[in-house]
């Protein structure tokens, strides 16, 4: 039970991501630049919370990351730059300023001060019971945020018109045009929102997870979150279910010591499982049409 | 017509640069009028259309809707305005549904919250009213191509359209399919919509047309009753007598010059897309392959001349097996290739005429001193296949995207035929084209024949199949479903193969 709860807790970031990588995509911009939204978003929660406490932590990291990302979808979606490049510069972006802001605001170049966590929850009753009571107490309020979150997402994708026409942006833009929806908008919502959630996720590492911030303690999730979506054939469900087996595989490369090898090859685990995984999934995950693809309007 | 014509187009002009695409043209279109609009390649009926829905603005001519003067500023506000479009090219999102994509855009809905339930029923109403066979809840991408037509006419008729333009709506069906549409269109018509419908097939045009304008360089040469006959039609719109008949010399079959045993190719995932094709062409003849476009047919054709790889089978040039399995072997062994698709693989559309004439004759000795090209021999060469092909081209210097659909057809066909090839193989040559390019393109197939070339000919036009083919074999589902020699099949007999309704020799039918 252990290894399940710290596998929950290592699921959280990668998810969270992975379901803003989902919106992004499913609006047809990829957004590599999630692992550098994730980095801005470690160094603004923890700069957050403490100043005002974890809850501001978590807000200013969706601030930060929603900016981080108006970027993105103004460079991609507005001025027709290749996505992949866009999103490079905004990871390399992401270093240098997290290291500069730090320098000021911390007096360190690379790490902060200790700071606040959310109050833990935990569940009456489950948590009396020894066994269960690694996974029903010290539940972090985000854990509970992630999990209502990708039900959110599904419902949003599937039952809403707004997720129609991201979902239509994505896969057929110029369809989607001819019908009067305005591309650029939606495509800049899904953007817009895979920042929040990659801000998010980042702010939990910091707050939840680290107590405090260290430059590049996203190590590279927000790539693992990338592989999450392919996984999880670009639905909620699925990259949160992906995101699932890479946390476990953490977990497990915490606690794995077998003696002769070099602990370098244990927590390089779940990277060897994630490009496992996408070799063996990768032919049969069906990307939206148009992901990837700067879509410009024809005269008219 | 009706007294008060539903649309007025009033010399309505649009230049591009270089051309103008309209050129003073006046139309009028009464309400519950089926207008046929036809004309060569290139005269502007795509461009007229596209005025009248918004999409381009014209530099002048006045456009008027029941009667009132309109600017229009935009698919929206001609959809607003009642006039729908149905594209060349469908805009459909195969992975959505039907329903789904029909509402898209227009969404019943509560609060963000899509009423699905609501949303299926309307187009189930849709259906029913207008007599369309379509399954509301069926994925677009399993569909067949007259399927999808029906949709993008739906999604036009959904948001209340009463002017419906189809450009060019029947190139890509089946006979079967076009008579439904038909059967579709004059529903709608006796509901009292308005029609307009562009087509380079002249008789499907008098099937269905009150009345026709023609077009030539961008000028209305008349507008005609449906009355009119085919010659009389086609003369206007070439300026000359057309001759629509082929000759067709008598069969000379030869030596066995190209033969596929067994050819069997798999996509990507080992998906047979071919299963087990055997076919054999001899010098002097044409072997067409009819089919509804998915069949099989592409992949075959990429297969034949090296393009794919084999998953299974052979192919023999000449009575001998094809040893390295490459397009460059293909070629050397006179293996000619009129790709589909003139745009991606047919010609290199930045490049010169002269550069995109010598593409694989470009090692021939002639052509060469050493490494370097020997321009002189070369343009001898352009200037002498330009002018054999009656390619128009300023120079041999123009690119090749600067031409016509049709003069990009003959400039691939003027390189294809070039050097006495033993094989030519020719998919879908002359889609697209008007008549005067199809007739010349038919004409230097049928010359291929007579030289004692053999042709493999894959076409999804049936008139040119049963025309021009000394045997067809229709393919379905990647299986030659069916052989016919000339003249043994109608062309609905032949739609029956193409959908997969009708199977010759096959084994425990159901
Ligand atoms: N967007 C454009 N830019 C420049 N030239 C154009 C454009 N659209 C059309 N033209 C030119 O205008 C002329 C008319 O083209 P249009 O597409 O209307 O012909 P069409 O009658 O529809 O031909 P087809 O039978 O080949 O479809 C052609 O010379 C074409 O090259
Ligand atoms: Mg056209």
């Amino acid at each position: 039970m252990e290894l399940v709860a710290s596998a929950i807790r290592l699921t959280v970031p990668i998810l969270l991501a992975s379901l803003g990588a989902v919106f992004s995509e499913r609006g047809g911009v990829v957004n590599i630049g999630l692992e550098g939204i994730m980095i801005v978003g470690t160094f603004f929660g923890a700069l957050g919370a403490l100043k005002y406490g974890p809850a501001a932590g978590v807000a200013m990291a969706a601030a930060a990351g929603l900016a981080l990302a108006l970027l993105h979808a103004v460079v991609t979606i507005t001025f027709h730059v290749d996505q992949i490049i866009s999103g490079v510069a905004l990871n390399m972006l992401a270093g240098g300023l997290t290291r500069f802001l730090s320098i000021l605001l911390f007096g360190m170049a690379t790490q902060s001060p200790g700071v606040p966590g959310f109050a833990p929850l935990s569940v009456p009753l489950l948590r009396d019971v020894p066994f269960l009571r690694p996974v029903a107490s010290g539940i972090s309020p985000l854990v509970v945020l992630a999990a209502l979150a990708v039900v959110a997402a599904h419902l949003i994708l599937t039952r809403t018109v707004f997720g129609l026409r991201l979902r239509a942006v994505g896969e057929n833009p110029h369809a989607a045009d001819t019908l009067g929806l305005n591309v650029y908008v939606l495509r800049y919502s899904g953007v817009l929102l895979s920042g929040v959630f990659a801000g998010v996720a980042g702010s939990y590492l910091a707050i939840e997870q680290g107590r405090h911030y260290f430059e590049g303690m996203t190590q590279g999730r927000g790539f693992i979150a990338l592989a999450a979506l392919i996984f999880g054939n670009w639905w909620p469900v699925g990259a949160a279910a992906a995101s699932a087996l890479f946390g476990f595989f953490d977990a497990l490369s915490l606690r794995v010591v077998v003696t002769g090898v070099p602990y370098q090859f244990i927590t390089a685990l779940p990277y060897a499982v994630s490009i496992l995984v996408l070799a063996g999934v990768v032919r049969r995950a069906r990307p939206p049409a148009a992901a990837g693809r700067p879509y410009v309007k024809e005269e008219g | 017509m009706a007294a008060e014509p539903v649309i007025q187009l009033r010399d309505i002009t649009k230049r591009f640069p270089g051309v103008v695409a309209n050129d003073g043209v006046t139309v009028e279109v009464g309400r519950g009028e089926i207008h046929a609009v036809v004309g060569e390649n290139g005269a502007g009926k795509s461009t007229l259309m596209k005025i009248l829905y918004g999409l381009y603005r014209p530099d002048a001519g006045e456009i008027l809707i029941r009667g009132r003067p309109v600017a229009l500023d935009g698919p929206r506000h001609a959809l607003h305005l009642g006039i729908g479009m149905v594209h060349q090219h469908f805009m459909l999102v195969p992975g959505f549904t039907v329903t789904e994509n029909i509402i898209l855009g227009s969404e019943p809905a509560s609060h963000g919250r899509l009423d699905r339930a609501r949303a299926r029923a309307v187009v189930a109403r849709l259906c029913q009213q207008f007599g369309f066979r379509l399954d509301p809840d069926a994925q677009v991408q399993t569909l067949s191509v007259g399927e999808q037509q029906r949709i993008e006419i739906l999604k036009v008729l959904y948001r209340g359209a009463e002017i419906l333009i189809l450009d060019e709506p029947t190139a890509v069906l089946v006979p079967q399919e076009v008579e439904e549409l038909f059967t579709n269109l004059r529903r709608l018509r006796a509901d009292g919509k308005t029609i307009l419908f562009i087509s380079h097939k002249l008789d499907e045009v008098l099937a269905i047309a009150d009345r026709i304008t023609v077009l030539r360089r961008g000028r209305v040469v008349g507008t005609v009753a449906a009355g009119a006959t085919k010659a009389a039609l086609a003369e206007m719109m070439v300026g000359r007598p057309v001759l629509l008949a082929l000759e067709r010399s008598p069969a000379a079959p030869g030596e066995l010059m190209l033969e596929a045993q067994d050819l069997t190719v798999a996509d990507g995932d080992g998906r047979a897309l071919v299963r087990g094709v055997s076919l054999a062409v001899r010098g002097g003849e044409i072997y067409a392959i009819a089919g509804v476009e998915g069949n099989g047919q592409s992949e075959l054709v990429e297969a034949l001349v090296g393009l794919r790889p084999l998953a299974g089978g052979r192919v023999l040039v000449g009575g001998a097996p094809v040893a390295r399995h490459t397009v460059r072997e293909a070629r050397s062994r006179g293996v000619a290739h009129v790709p589909e698709d003139r745009h991606r693989r047919g010609l290199v559309l930045p490049m010169a005429v002269w550069e995109n004439l010598i593409l694989g004759h470009h090692r021939r000795r002639s052509f060469l001193r050493g490494p370097f090209l020997r321009m002189p021999a070369i343009l001898e060469f352009g200037r002498q296949r330009v002018a054999e092909f009656d390619v128009r081209v300023p120079a041999l210097r123009t690119p090749a995207l600067a031409l016509s659909g049709g003069n990009q057809q003959k400039l691939v066909l003027a390189r294809e035929l070039a050097f006495q090839p033993r094989v030519l193989i020719a998919a879908q040559p002359t889609r697209g084209l008007d008549i005067g390019a199809t007739e010349f393109v038919r004409r230097q197939l049928l010359a291929a024949r007579a030289e004692g070339r053999a042709v493999l000919l894959v076409s999804a036009d049936l008139d040119e199949v049963l025309t021009l083919a000394d045997r067809i074999g229709v393919m379905y589902n990647g299986r030659i479903a069916a052989e016919f020699a000339h003249g043994e099949a109608t062309p609905a007999e032949l739609g029956l193969y193409m959908v997969g309704t009708e199977r010759k020799g096959r084994e425990g039918a159901p």
